[in-house]
C-alpha cells in the first residue's frame, strides 16, 4: 500500500492512507480477527485473576471495620490522623527519593563507560558481570550487607585495623544501610535501561554536534543527556516502584529504627490480623505510585532515536 | 458475636464471596499436592517443622505431617479463614490467643483424660486462656521468658538483675529490643511496677515513656532472627525480651550468652496446641497432640532446631546437659516471679500496637 501518492504529494496522500487502514482491518477474515484476542487472553485472564480481582477484594476490605465488619472510612482516616502512620509514608518517600537519585548518579557513568569505553566485543561480558548481583537471592544479599556493615563487619574492621577510627561506626541498622542495600540492586537495573538507551543513539548526533562546534561537555549536556532521559526515567520509575513497596531490605538492614510503609502494612497483619487497615494502607501506597507514574508518564516511552 | 453482626452486611457478604473465591482458587492450585499425602495438616510455628520432632511420629503412625508455618495469630487465623473447613487438623497458637480461635468457632474441646495435664508445670496450664466456657480448648506445650538476654563476658551479670540497666547510660548503644509489642510492653510494665494482667489504657502514657527510654538506648529493634543474630555476633550485648529461646540453642557455639530473671520479674510466654473442630482426622490429630505432650515429644520440641524453650511437661525426657542449658531446676523460682503476657482486649491491643509504632518511629 503506497504511503506516497503517484503524484509524489505525501502530505495529501497520508490522510487517504490513514483512512484506508481501518477498511483493511475490516476485511480481515474472522479467524484473523480472533487471533490477536486469543493471544492476549492468557495475559488478560492472568491480570484479571491475580491483579484486578484481588485489588477489588482489597478495596472492599479497606472499607470494612476490623471489628464488626460494617462499612467504615476509619481505615483511611487513621492514616491521616496518626502521625506515626504518616511518618512511615514520609520515611518511605525520603528513602525512595535518596535511593533513586543515588542509583541514577552511580548507574549513568557506569552505563556510559560500558557503552562508550568498553570495546564492543567485551561489552556482553562486562554487562553480564554488571548484573551478577541479580543472580543471588534478594534476602541473602541483604543479610550479606548486614555482615559487611556490622560492628564487627568488613568495613569497621578495615577502618579500625588501619587506625582511621578507634570506635566502630554504626553502619548496620540505619537508614544508610537500607539505602546501600537498595542502591546495590537498583544501580544494576538502571545501568541496563540507560545502557540500552545509549546504545540506541546514532553516532551522527555527536558528529553533528561536533560539526556545529560543540565540545564534549556541551554535546553531553545538550544532546546526549536529553536523548537518554527516557532510559533514565524508565529505570528511575522502576526503582521508585520497587523500592517504595519493598519490605525485605528495610526490615533486615534498617533495624526497625524507623518504619517504612511496607513494614507498617505487615505490622497490621502479624498478631491482630487487621487486614482492612493493611488494605487501606496498601491502597494509599498504590495511589502514591500512581501519582509518581502520572508525574513522569511523558518520559516513560522509549522512542528509537 | 462480631461474626453474627457482620453476616447481613453487603460488604461482608461480598468479602465472604471473594474470600471463598480466593480459597477455591488456592485449593484448586494446591489440590494435587494435598491429595497425594494429606494425612495430618498442621498450622505451626517454626519449632514444629524440625524433622527430628516430626519423623518419629510419622514413622510410628505411618502418616505424613504437612506443616505450614505462620508468624502471629492474626496471620494464622487468616490462613484458616481462607481455607475450606477441614483443611487443617491442629494449630500452634499463643496460649493467650486460644479464646480468639474459640470465639470464631474453630477449635474442638480437648479430652482432658487423654492428655497429661497432671504432669504440666502448674503455672503454665494457663486455664484463664485455654479453658473457655468450662471446656479446655488448648494445652500448653512449651513456655519460656521474655526477659533480659545478654553476653556475660561483655556486661556485668549483676547489672542484669535490674531492668533499670536497660535504660542506663552504661549500656547505651549496646541494647537490642525484640520486635514484638506485647512481651516488651509487659517488660516495660514490670519496670514501672505494674502488673501485666492489670494494664489499662490509663497506663499507656507511663508505658510509652519507659519504651521510649529503652529505644533511646537501643541499636535496633529486631524480629526473632535479627535480634538473635545481633546478640550472637556481638552487634549488641543485651537483648530486651530475650531469654532461653535466644540463648539456649546457641549455648554450644556461644556459651557466653545467658539470661536473667531480674528482680522486677519477667514475662512468661507460652504456646498451646489446639485441635480444629472441622478436622477430618481428629483421632490422628489427638495422637499428634499426645505425642507432642509425651516426654519424648516434649524433649524434641524443647530442643527444636528453630528455637529452644522449656517443655510444659515436667517429665520431658531431656538430658542433664539440656536441662542445664534450659535452667530446668531453677524453673520453680523463675515461674514464681514471672507474670503472664498482657492479654488486652481488641481495643487496648490496637492502642498498644499504635504505641509500639510510635516507639519505633521515635528518633
Amino acid at each position: 500500500m503506497p504511503l506516497v501518492s503517484s503524484s509524489g504529494n505525501s502530505r495529501r496522500a497520508l490522510p487517504r492512507a490513514g483512512r484506508a487502514l481501518p477498511r483493511a482491518g475490516r476485511t480481515l477474515p474472522r479467524a484473523g480477527r480472533a487471533l490477536p484476542w486469543a493471544l492476549v487472553t492468557p495475559a488478560l485472564g492472568w491480570t484479571l485473576l491475580f491483579f484486578v480481582l484481588p485489588f477489588i477484594a482489597m478495596g472492599f476490605s479497606s472499607l470494612t471495620a476490623h471489628e464488626g465488619g460494617g462499612f467504615t472510612l476509619s481505615n483511611y482516616s487513621q492514616f491521616f490522623t496518626n502521625p506515626s502512620y504518616w511518618q512511615a509514608m514520609v520515611n518511605s518517600l525520603e528513602v525512595t527519593a535518596i535511593v533513586t537519585v543515588v542509583s541514577v548518579l552511580l548507574a549513568y557513568p557506569f552505563a556510559w563507560i560500558l557503552a562508550e569505553q568498553v570495546p564492543e566485543r567485551w561489552q556482553r561480558l562486562a554487562l553480564m558481570l554488571a548484573v551478577l548481583p541479580f543472580w543471588t537471592s534478594y534476602v541473602v544479599r541483604s543479610y550479606s550487607w548486614l555482615l559487611v556493615l556490622a560492628q564487627n563487619g568488613v568495613i569497621n574492621r578495615a577502618l579500625t585495623g588501619s587506625g582511621l577510627i578507634t570506635e566502630p561506626l554504626q553502619l548496620a541498622n540505619t537508614r544508610l544501610a537500607t539505602v546501600t542495600g537498595f542502591a546495590h540492586f537498583f544501580v544494576m537495573l538502571l545501568t541496563l535501561t540507560i545502557f540500552a538507551n545509549l546504545k540506541q543513539l546514532s553516532p551522527s548526533y555527536r558528529k553533528a554536534a561536533a560539526d556545529l562546534g560543540a565540545g564534549p561537555v556541551r554535546t553531553f549536556m545538550h544532546v546526549i543527556l536529553p536523548l537518554t532521559l527516557p532510559g533514565i526515567m524508565v529505570g528511575a520509575f522502576l526503582t521508585f516502584v520497587l523500592c517504595i513497596g519493598d519490605y525485605i531490605t528495610p526490615q533486615i538492614l534498617g533495624g526497625n529504627n524507623e518504619l517504612l510503609m511496607p513494614q507498617l502494612v505487615m505490622m497490621q497483619i502479624g498478631r491482630r490480623g487487621d487486614f482492612p487497615l493493611a488494605s487501606a494502607l496498601s491502597i494509599i501506597l498504590m495511589a502514591v505510585v500512581t501519582f509518581a507514574y502520572l508525574a513522569c508518564a511523558r518520559w516513560l516511552k522509549i522512542e528509537r532515536a | 458475636m462480631s461474626v453474627k453482626s457482620a453476616s447481613g452486611n453487603p460488604l461482608s457478604i461480598l468479602k465472604r464471596h471473594l474470600h471463598a473465591a480466593c480459597a477455591a482458587t488456592a485449593l484448586l492450585l494446591g489440590a494435587g499436592s494435598l491429595a497425594e499425602a494429606a494425612d495430618l495438616n498442621a498450622l505451626i510455628w517454626c519449632d514444629h517443622s524440625d524433622p527430628a520432632l516430626l519423623q518419629p511420629f510419622e514413622e510410628a503412625n505411618n502418616v505424613k505431617v504437612n506443616v505450614k508455618e505462620f508468624e502471629g495469630t492474626g496471620a494464622g487465623l487468616a490462613i484458616v479463614e481462607q481455607s475450606q473447613p477441614g483443611d487443617w487438623d491442629v494449630m500452634v497458637i499463643d496460649s493467650i490467643d486460644v479464646p480468639r480461635g474459640v470465639e470464631k468457632g474453630l477449635f474442638e474441646p480437648l479430652p482432658e483424660d487423654k492428655l497429661p495435664f497432671a504432669d504440666l508445670f502448674p503455672q503454665v496450664k494457663m486455664d484463664g486462656s485455654t479453658v473457655v466456657g468450662g471446656k479446655r480448648y488448648g494445652i500448653t506445650e512449651k513456655f519460656g521468658y521474655n526477659t533480659i538476654g545478654f553476653n556475660k563476658t561483655k556486661v556485668d551479670p549483676a547489672d542484669m538483675q535490674s531492668m533499670a540497666s536497660l535504660t542506663s547510660d552504661k549500656y547505651k548503644g549496646k541494647v537490642a529490643i525484640y520486635d514484638y509489642y506485647l512481651p516488651v510492653i509487659g517488660m516495660a510494665a514490670l519496670a514501672i511496677g505494674k502488673k501485666t494482667a492489670e494494664l489499662t489504657e490509663a497506663d499507656l502514657p507511663a508505658l510509652k515513656d519507659e519504651l521510649l527510654k529503652m529505644k533511646a538506648n537501643a541499636k535496633l529493634v529486631g524480629e526473632v532472627t535479627a535480634s538473635q543474630t545481633a546478640l550472637a555476633t556481638g552487634e549488641v550485648d543485651i537483648l530486651v525480651g530475650g531469654g532461653e529461646w535466644v540463648t539456649a540453642g546457641l549455648a554450644k557455639e556461644n556459651p557466653a550468652l545467658d539470661f536473667s530473671i531480674p528482680k522486677e520479674g519477667a514475662v512468661l510466654w507460652s504456646q498451646s496446641l489446639a485441635m480444629f473442630k472441622d478436622s477430618k482426622n481428629k483421632d490422628m490429630a489427638l495422637k499428634f497432640i499426645q505425642y507432642i505432650m509425651s516426654p519424648e515429644g516434649q524433649a524434641r520440641l524443647a530442643t527444636s532446631s528453630c528455637y529452644w524453650g522449656m517443655p510444659a511437661n515436667a517429665k520431658a525426657a531431656l538430658t542433664d546437659d539440656q536441662k542445664k542449658v534450659l535452667r530446668f531446676d531453677e524453673q520453680p523460682g523463675f515461674l514464681a516471679r514471672a507474670q503472664a503476657y498482657p492479654a488486652p482486649n481488641a481495643d487496648l491491643d490496637k492502642k498498644m500496637q499504635d504505641m509500639w509504632t510510635e516507639m519505633l518511629q521515635a528518633k
